[in-house]
């Protein structure tokens, strides 16, 4: 058997590799974030590429200490620990300080990633886990925003609110939307607007997913999903009462939706298999963030909501499971 | 098997929290601080011996087919004890504590022990076993109050540990990080076990 094994390349079907592997997919991802740190380096300055290079650091080296001491091979060089620090780091605010930044990497990858047994077993995605156990933790650090201050304009860091925490604050004071955030949607579009590192430009993302949609490393399910879905939501209540409720395009452009939809929620290892399950899952994923960004007690809930659907990725794809090739339905 | 043995194997071999995972509901939803899981610990105990004694006491006149009822109505008077005793001496840790003292009665712990020991042996023996379950069961529940209480609030026993400038990990004292605490705990556990053998 063995010497069979060493002259014929034996496996189950599929027999025809794309030639892909862990590291060039990885290679990929980082790759196509380049456009996103560069926009956040640009309005946020130094202290961006700080956090960058902070959470990027301390989730290889966590990853490393993690395999040295369970006594597994250290397999920091595949990239999926760099990714899980970068997609970290563009989820925290620019102001996060040194400690919330590693804290950070080292629950990412500790308690997001390494208990479950490493990359392809974890059910959650390591680096929201992190965002969310920091969110929790640390109410104050986390939701500490500063006004983009593009270099060169010689502005110091300004603290404000991100335009979906401003719609919040004025909606429970007075119950209509502020009319200055209806403006601005072009600068929101470019990313110069107070928020997380990574989900302020949603030109630079777009370019991004683009790369990936065209390496086919993306396909359009989950994010075509989890954006229509937002719209389709969002667009109802503003069509109900636009004084209250922002338009489907305030969605879109502020807050996380499109690094979530296009990076975050379409991790290979946490989301369904099956086309018809990624729409559900995406899907799943807007309807949540709509409702959290609306009634919950957060201002943004895409980080809640992709985990949540997370938890119900197996669930779904025990549901809709393909149809086996050949099979009909009903007989077996 | 000798009372200590019957005393000891609560400690840490046969440990109801660590070990048989049993009780995690107060476990889990009082170990906000160290002083709290004391508390609680001892109210545990303290029914966990009584209920074990009467038990042991009435396991031949108490007809098998209604043995639970029995055994509820015993191990609810002794909570009914530990409640009001602790309303009139406790009253800060009674507060704090709050649904949980009643619902002692359904501590699965306690009913185990009643059903799977106190109901099979002799007076001696149900007390060792009741009293070894009900320290394990507190030292798990100070263990596990502490290192919770410690991240979660950088205080032990209600003395700051860190300095002034320490950042308490909220989630700690949040139900997830009762969760997250227990796991890394027993996998602690459950490691040392591994390198002792």
């Amino acid at each position: 058997m063995s010497k069979v094994g060493q002259q014929l390349y034996l496996s189950s079907s599929p027999h025809i590799h794309s030639g892909e592997t862990t590291v060039k997919v990885m290679r990929a991802v980082l790759y196509s974030l380049v456009p996103a740190c560069a926009v956040a380096v640009y309005f946020f300055g130094l202290s961006a590429l700080l956090v960058l290079l902070l959470a990027t650091v301390g989730c290889l080296a966590t990853e490393a200490v993690c395999q040295r001491l369970m006594g597994q091979p250290v397999t920091i060089a595949d990239g999926s620990a760099a990714i899980t620090g970068v997609l970290l780091a563009l989820n925290l605010p620019p102001t996060s300080p040194w400690w919330l930044t590693l804290l950070g990497a080292v629950i990412a990858i500790v308690i997001g990633k390494q208990v479950y047994g490493g990359l392809g077993s974890n059910p959650f995605n390591p680096a929201l886990v992190a965002r969310v156990v920091l969110l929790i933790s640390f109410p104050v650090q986390m939701t500490t925003w500063s006004a983009p201050a593009p270099l060169g304009s010689g502005l110091d860091l300004v603290t404000t609110a991100t335009p979906l925490g401003a719609w919040k604050n004025a909606v429970m004071l007075t119950g209509q939307a502020p009319v200055e955030l209806q403006g601005g949607l072009t600068q929101y579009f470019l990313g110069n607007m107070p928020g997380c590192i990574g989900e302020v430009s949603a030109l630079a993302l777009l370019l991004g997913a683009a790369y990936l949609l065209y390496r086919r490393i993306l396909t359009w399910h989950i994010p075509a999903a989890f954006v229509g879905s937002v719209v389709l939501l969002s667009g109802l209540f503003w069509l109900v009462n636009p004084a209250k409720y922002p338009s489907p395009v305030f969605h879109l452009l502020t807050g996380g939706l499109v690094l979530g939809a296009f990076y975050m929620a379409t991790d290979m290892v946490t989301t369904p298999v099956s086309t018809r399950g990624m729409l559900v899952f995406g899907a799943g994923c807007g309807l949540l963030t709509v409702l959290i960004r609306l009634f919950g007690g957060y201002p943004e809930g895409v980080s809640f909501a992709i985990l949540l659907m997370n938890a119900a990725t197996p669930l779904i794809d025990r549901y809709l499971r393909p149809r086996t090739f050949g099979v009909q339905a009903g007989k077996g | 098997m000798s009372l200590l043995g019957e005393f000891r194997k609560g400690l840490w071999r046969e440990n109801a929290v660590f070990r048989l995972l049993l009780g995690l509901c107060p476990t889990l939803a009082v170990t906000t601080s160290a002083e709290n899981g004391l508390g609680m610990g001892f109210a545990t105990t303290f029914v966990l011996v009584g209920s074990n004694i009467v038990v042991s006491l009435l396991r031949q006149v108490i007809p098998p087919k209604v043995r639970i009822p029995a055994f509820i109505v015993i191990i609810a008077s002794f909570v009914t004890v530990v409640q009001l005793c602790m309303e009139a001496y406790f009253y800060d840790l009674y507060k704090a504590l709050g649904i949980f003292i009643p619902l002692i009665v359904v501590n699965c712990v306690i009913l185990g022990r009643a059903e799977a020991f106190a109901s099979k042996n002799r007076l001696l023996p149900a007390m060792a076993d009741g009293l070894g379950m009900g320290i394990g069961f507190t030292l798990a529940l100070f263990v596990l109050g502490a290192v919770r209480e410690l991240f979660g609030s950088g205080t032990l026993l209600g003395y700051a540990v860190f300095g002034s400038g320490y950042q308490p990990l909220l989630l700690m004292i949040l139900p997830p990080g009762a969760f997250i605490a227990m796991g890394l705990l027993l996998a602690c556990m459950n490691l040392f076990d591994a390198r002792r053998r």
